[in-house]
């Protein structure tokens, strides 16, 4: 039944549900960037940091609200990443947020990049590339 | 400056229900086959929806206090169990390729927490 074209077809389609798992997620982490930006923003008008000033900070701080939307988004997407994609291989892939939030908060907050973060990002990116790599070749 | 106990518990308890909340996240995806519709009304997903809010809540009054350097680590742990989460509920293998992988983002996320201090 199976010829060498029909395998073929079938890895060429499991090499592509793959890559859009890990495409799909690499959109997560760059919402969930923008978002822990967000929250950050909202998160230093929180005057103290109970439970419930927490919570109710979601709802009357913009920049808090704005920033859940968006993991709300994310959380949708990596639910769709995680229909054909491998837990173990795309949790871990939301690391590459940090990456994002260093680079987002250079920009906005004007952070210093030192030494240790961006060899942290060098690292990350690295992990992130081994776990991405198709196994299976 | 040091980091409150606290702190490092929220932290931790943070990765936990991430991890958890992923899990739960995974075993509902499964039923999205049926169609789009299934995002609603999925007990699973929303479960996994209401471990990330707790998780986030968690985190964000968590690392108000402390150092970086230290809590950072502690979130990342997040997918060390999230590994045996998907060993033990859905057949995944531990595979030399996804711990080298996951050491060098552990190892990365350590440097950045590092960097901001």
């Amino acid at each position: 039944m199976s010829s060498a074209a029909d395998s073929a077809a079938v890895e060429a389609r499991r090499v592509a549900a793959r890559r859009k798992g890990i495409g799909l997620v690499v959109i997560c982490t760059a919402l969930g960037a923008a978002g822990q930006i967000l929250i950050k923003m909202g998160a230093d008008r929180l005057v103290h940091a109970t439970l419930w000033s927490t919570l109710l900070g979601f709802i009357t701080i913009p920049p808090l609200f704005a920033g859940y939307c968006l993991y709300a988004l994310m959380t949708v997407l990596f639910i769709f990443a995680l229909k054909d994609g491998e837990l173990s291989i795309l949790y871990p892939i939301i690391s590459l947020t940090y990456v994002w939030v260093a680079g987002l908060s250079f920009w906005f907050f004007h952070d210093t990049l030192n030494w240790a973060k961006l060899a942290g990002i060098v690292i990350i990116v690295t992990g992130v590339a081994v776990l991405g790599k198709d196994a299976h070749k | 400056m040091k980091t409150p106990v606290e702190s490092m518990l929220l932290v931790l308890v943070a990765s936990f229900f991430g991890s958890i909340g992923a899990g739960f996240l995974k075993a509902g995806a499964a039923k999205l086959h049926g169609g789009f519709r299934y995002l609603f009304l999925n007990f699973k997903l929303a479960l996994g929806v209401v471990f990330f809010m707790g998780s986030s809540v968690l985190y964000v009054m968590g690392i108000k206090h402390g150092q970086l350097s230290v809590l950072y680590p502690l979130v990342s742990l997040s997918y060390i169990w999230a590994l045996v989460w998907a060993r033990v509920f859905f057949d995944e293998k531990f595979t030399s390729r996804k711990l080298a992988g996951l050491c060098l983002i552990l190892l990365g996320i350590l440097f950045v927490g590092l960097g901001n201090q």
